[in-house]
């Protein structure tokens, strides 16, 4: 068992746009990029050209559809990777010490050198957010680019996780939830940001602003009322050519 | 229970010794990158946050350049065909020994009939360079894969508005409220259009995604149109009957800035029948409604009457604006009358036509700008109708796409959202009407150059390229009656022909970048066959083949000599303002890419290769005076060559001080200029040329200043297109260029001057009841066919491509998990394994494209998934279309541009049981020049 500090000065973490998410994996790529020259041991791709290539990801993108009866379905895409948890169960669970949550800014990290592999971390976290490397033999996680933000010899503007600097579509937003005028909160409060599986308990950090709706699903209410048919011109007023006339007329 | 401890941090570890800025070439997006090198390996690639394409941002294949640059399928020498074609066998030699070989089958070509020379060229960006190879060295065919691609978005824009969607215009992502995508693959454009849909939605404007697929970008559409493959036009002309029926067009822009007020000759069978009426001058004549009296179209304060007629000589003229009218707000075009065929409700159809008229006019944007127009009269203000659209592949790539892409344009300018604020955006060198375009050009003379440049626009059936005797001039019968207007020549026509020797036979095949022995052709087995096939003799049928690729790709097996090319960031290239350049619709850009590292193999860029193959064989343009080679490398050329006077490849940084915008001598520091600039350059566009731009002085001046073109080019739309009338006049007997009788009637059908819908060819070929389903492909956001190899990461993510099947076939043909199907076509049988997708056309099945490996390609284990399970869906796809009995082949084409019809593919579904875990047909292994790569990847270790 490793403790959790009581509360942490920041809360760091990630707003993700699930309207916005078009599922382009970028975010996985460069973020697979990025670490595996960064912090901890490489980034492992088993058999990588081979019949079943494994590798390791701190990040992944699900694609899922939504369907309900009578209504045309929705396809989703969900990245996925490490919600910084207030109650990390993948700390506390750790037997060495090596899983622990930063008391400055609440990243949850893996100190690789203390990490014996057991995958207890894995086998506890909800979200499966959590990877073993099987080269390395240690886990592996989001570190939300812990080497980037804080890092001088990066320009100002891009001390921000690889993932939210890479993001095509602007689906990724990075900063302190602990500050209700960040960035994050407010997109969080505007868009009803949600919590990933409340019930675990876990208290995750990061938000998922959900999709909204759509309008061949459910309307959204503006479309009948503002955009009525359109009415075809009178016939009795002499239809087209009429209407043509006294049209360019007044131009 | 561990306390907390909490180990100490470097947090600002050192990130690289340095960076280098080049561009992207991971797809054909062209973004800008920063490459991060330590100790002279890549270590890290991001996006370059000042460059107009991407603006920081990278996709997932750009993220994985890595692995595609150190991928174990790089070639490493020039190759010699020592086994069978197809089978792989080769020895590496020398670039001396490769030069010797190809000069001694390309001299005696040239010397003799120098058609006998088929050089075409794949996805890559150096079309003004290998065009220009190929015009010196005489053969009339010559194209790239614009034929198998988009040409039908490409032809349909530059012969409608003198522009088109992609590289040459953009929505007006600042402006624009209502966004409607048609077809759009999710590769195509990635970057610029993903950060413009992450825009629009962050200021909740509206998107409207029409494609049968629920996948990417339409996934995060505020509204999907789930439309039925081969559709698109029908639904497009039922939102104009709905918006002519309410009066909902901008009259005042059609009247200005198209050829809707045009008088168009009515007399039935007169060789007149449709074209305009014109003075003395030849200039379109409108009718004055000051006058009642018809004038030249361009003259100066003129009010155009658009709704009545002109007599004289007892001919009548009508505003060509009335024929429109009068053919869409015919009952056929209701959306009652269509919506069926185009699996979309009619309420959805009106719905979208009434939002697209309320956003157009009642929300109007204003820009106050003043700007003078080409009449000469001044405007206080641009007036903007905030309503765009973009479309791609999924509307053109069936036999009725290039009128499909009329009517989208079509659309768009009816409701005046062309080149106005909020609306669609040309990007530089366009607009540029269709008379500033090269015709296409076939006179061969041996050991000269040919006559002018390959391909171009033909504006009536004299520029056809047609010998006496009607036969083709071009092996790929470009430009002929089977397809007239085949602006980017036919590249999946060419091994086909070129095997049946129709209309003649070749003696060289040389390509580069073109997986032709596999995902880049219909019909990929017959192909590997036509490529293999011996005369009685025993020769090979194609005799000589020559093939450039980085990658041991599919084609490298079939080929008999290989010019090994570079990686992406070994290599010096343009993306040029005489090709596909980058600019933004506010801007003028190129940019250029230079080896940020150097080959550590024996490889050349295919561009260096072919500058001095070309010096070796003597080609005028690349030889002294003296007979020595005029360029060393491509980066010689591109700094050197001029195209015309004071005007090359890159238009930055141009004379002897850097200072030349556009115009200028070459400047021998330009390459270097554009790497300390971050590794492009931007011109932008003054504040009062930036919208109208097809009439604005101040473009057209700035467009002159900048070299695009030496005179001033206003023209205006061709809604009703003339040229096509031509066509249809000779298909109608007239004029002294006749079709071939076979061809007669379907040129009478298909060449209207206004859009027209109908079915595509193979839908109409076969037996619907029985072939019920489309299919179709798409390629995934991270992923990009062959253009390079099956990467190590991105093959993680798609590995194998299951036949996504949609919930009411599944359920129909009672499919389970794990199944797998045969699915057939009137052409072919494949294997493959099936999944469930219900965000889908109803009567559609799909896959991703090129997912699938031929066993031995690319460095993988045999038994790689995508080599097992992959499958290509090409294999069903025909070039020819279903004989019909009468000796002729006919392609499997759009009859008027030539464009492949891969998307009008019709097959059944058969359910298997049990799978024995390999997709079908199965092709033998074929033997990798370059090993199989490592075992495991740890990507990053040296850096530690």
């Amino acid at each position: 068992m490793t403790t959790l500090p009581q509360s942490t000065e920041r809360r760091l973490g990630l707003a993700i746009d699930l309207d916005i998410c078009v599922g382009c994996h970028a975010c996985v790529i460069n973020c697979k990029e990025w670490n595996t020259s960064n912090y901890g041991a490489p980034l492992s791709d088993m058999d990588a050209y081979g019949a079943n290539p494994v590798g390791t990801f701190l990040n992944r993108i699900h694609t899922f559809e939504v369907k309900s009866e009578g209504c045309n379905a929705q396809t989703v895409h969900f990245p996925r990777s490490c919600l910084h948890c207030e109650d990390a169960p993948c700390v506390t669970v750790c037997p060495t010490g090596a899983s622990y949550k930063r008391q400055e800014d609440g990243i949850v990290l893996v100190n690789e050198s203390d990490c014996i592999g057991c995958g207890l971390c894995a086998w506890s976290c909800p979200y499966g957010a959590r990877e073993i490397d099987r080269a390395e033999g240690v886990m592996k996680k989001c570190t939300l680019c812990i080497d980037r933000i804080y890092n001088d010899n990066i320009p100002q503007e891009d001390r921000m996780p690889a993932c939210v600097r890479t993001c095509p579509a602007g689906a990724r937003h990075f900063g302190d939830f602990a500050d209700p005028e960040s960035n994050v909160s407010k997109l969080s409060a505007e868009r009803g940001g949600m919590e990933l599986m409340p019930e675990q308990g876990t208290k995750p950090v990061n938000r998922y602003l959900p999709p909204r709706p759509k309008a061949d699903i459910a309307t959204d209410g503006d479309i009948d009322v503002l955009a009525p048919f359109l009415a075809p011109i009178e016939e009795k007023q002499g239809g087209f050519i009429s209407w043509l006339d006294k049209a360019l007329e007044a131009i | 229970m561990n306390d907390m401890k909490q180990p100490k941090l470097d947090t600002s570890p050192k990130v690289s010794d340095e960076i280098r800025k080049t561009t992207c070439y991971m797809c054909a997006c062209r973004c800008g990158i920063n490459v991060h090198l330590q100790d002279g390996k890549v270590k890290y690639i991001e996006g370059n946050r000042d460059h107009p394409i991407n603006r920081g941002v990278l996709c997932a294949k750009g993220s994985a350049g890595i692995m595609q640059h150190y991928a174990p399928s790089r070639l490493r020498a020039p190759l010699k065909r020592v086994g069978e074609r197809g089978s792989g066998e080769f020895e590496e030699i020398s670039w001396d020994e490769a030069f010797e070989i190809a000069c001694g089958w390309l001299k005696p070509v040239r010397e003799k009939d120098p058609s006998k020379l088929a050089f075409f060229t794949g996805r890559d960006q150096s079309q003004s360079l290998t065009n220009w190879w190929a015009q010196n060295f005489g053969t009339p065919n010559y194209a790239a894969h614009g034929g198998f691609c988009s040409v039908n978005m490409a032809a349909g824009g530059i012969y409608t508005m003198g522009g088109a969607f992609w590289e040459f215009g953009a929505p007006d992502w600042e402006r624009t409220k209502l966004f409607m995508i048609f077809g759009v693959a999710e590769d195509h454009d990635s970057n610029p259009i993903k950060i413009g849909l992450g825009r629009l939605k962050a200021r909740g404007a509206k998107i409207i995604g029409v494609n049968p697929i629920r996948s990417g970008y339409n996934s995060v559409a505020d509204e999907w149109v789930g439309i039925t493959p081969g559709t698109d036009g029908l639904f497009i002309l039922a939102m104009i009957h709905e918006l002519l029926k309410a009066g909902k067009v901008d009259l005042d822009y059609l009247r200005r800035y198209t050829n809707m007020p045009f008088l168009v000759n009515c007399e039935k069978g007169s060789p007149e029948n449709g074209l305009f009426l014109r003075d003395g001058d030849g200039k379109p004549q409108i009718l004055d409604r000051t006058t009642g009296k018809p004038v030249a179209f361009d003259e100066a304060g003129v009010k155009a009457d658009m709704g009545k007629d002109y007599v004289a000589n007892g001919i009548t003229y009508r505003p060509a604006f009335m024929l429109l009218a009068e053919k869409y707000m015919a009952v056929e075009y209701a959306p009652d009358a269509v919506a069926d065929r185009c699996g979309i409700p009619a309420e959805q159809i009106r719905k979208i036509a009434a939002q697209l008229a309320r956003i157009a006019f009642e929300q109007e944007i204003t820009i106050n700008q003043p700007w003078t127009d080409f009449r000469g009269q001044k405007h206080d203000k641009m007036i903007g109708r905030p309503v765009s659209f973009h479309a791609m592949r999924g509307i053109s790539a069936h036999s009725n796409g290039f009128q499909t892409c009329r009517a989208l344009h079509i659309l768009q300018i009816l409701l005046g959202s062309v080149e106005c604020p909020g609306g669609f955006r040309f990007k530089p060198p366009y607009p540029k009407p269709l008379s500033a375009h090269p015709k296409p050009h076939a006179i061969v003379t041996p050991n000269s150059p040919l006559n002018g440049p390959h391909l171009g626009f033909v504006q009536g059936p004299e520029d056809l390229l047609l010998h006496d005797d009607g036969s083709a001039k071009r092996i790929d019968k470009a430009f002929t009656w089977e397809n007239p207007m085949s602006s980017h020549g036919l590249m999946h026509m060419v091994i086909s022909n070129a095997h049946a020797g129709d209309p003649y036979k070749i003696d060289v095949l040389f390509m580069y970048m073109a997986n032709m022995a596999w995902n880049s052709s219909m019909n990929t087995s017959g192909t590997m066959k036509m490529l293999t096939d011996k005369d009685k003799n025993g020769d090979y049928v194609i005799p000589k083949i020559i093939y450039s690729d980085s990658y041991s790709s599919e084609m490298v097996a079939f080929a008999d000599l290989i010019l090994p090319d570079t990686t992406y960031l070994e290599r010096h290239d343009c993306i040029s303002l005489l090709d596909r350049p980058i600019c933004e619709a506010d801007a003028a850009a190129d940019s250029i890419r230079w080896p940020v590292v150097e080959p550590d193999r024996d490889v050349r860029g295919f561009q260096s290769a072919l500058i001095q193959l070309g010096a070796k064989l003597g080609l005028p343009d690349m030889v002294n005076e003296d007979g020595s080679a005029k360029y060393a490398d491509y980066a010689d050329y591109i700094q050197n060559h001029e195209r015309r006077p004071g005007v090359g490849p890159l238009a930055g940084f141009r004379g002897k001080d850097g200072k030349g915008k556009g115009r200028g001598e070459p400047n021998p520091n330009q390459i270097q200029a554009y790497i300390d600039n971050g590794g492009f350059w931007i011109d932008h566009i003054p504040d009062e040329g930036l919208f109208f731009k097809p009439w604005n002085n101040a473009y057209q001046d700035w467009a002159v200043e900048r070299g695009i073109y030496d005179s001033p080019q206003p023209f205006v739309f061709d809604v009703y297109s003339e040229i096509i009338q031509k066509f249809r006049l000779a298909a109608q007997g007239h004029g002294e260029h006749q079709p071939p009788e076979h061809l007669r009637e379907r040129l009478q059908n298909v060449m209207d001057p206004l859009p027209i819908w109908y079915e595509p060819f193979e839908e109409a070929a076969v037996d619907k009841d029985e072939y019920p389903i489309h299919a179709l492909t798409q390629r995934p956001m991270a992923m990009y066919h062959s253009w390079g190899t099956q990467n190590a990461w991105l093959r993680q993510i798609h590995g194998t491509n299951p036949l996504y099947i949609s919930g009411k076939i599944w359920e129909s043909h009672g499919f389970a998990e794990g199944d797998w199907a045969w699915v057939t076509s009137t052409h072919g049988k494949i294997k493959v394994p099936v999944v469930r997708m219900d965000a889908l056309n109803a009567d559609t099945v799909w896959t991703w494209n090129a997912i699938g490996k031929r066993k031995g390609a690319w460095a993988l284990d045999e038994t790689a998934p995508e080599a097992k399970k992959g499958f290509l869906l090409n294999h069903l796809i025909h070039e020819l279309l279903p004989s019909k009995d009468d000796g002729m082949r006919w392609t499997n084409s759009d009859p008027i541009t030539g464009q492949a019809a891969w998307f009008d593919l019709r097959v059944k579904i058969e359910r298997v049981a049990e799978g024995d875990g390999q997709s079908q047909p199965e092709h033998p292994p074929q033997k990798s020049p370059v090993g199989r790569g490592p075992q495991n990847v740890k990507y990053g270790e040296d850096f530690k």
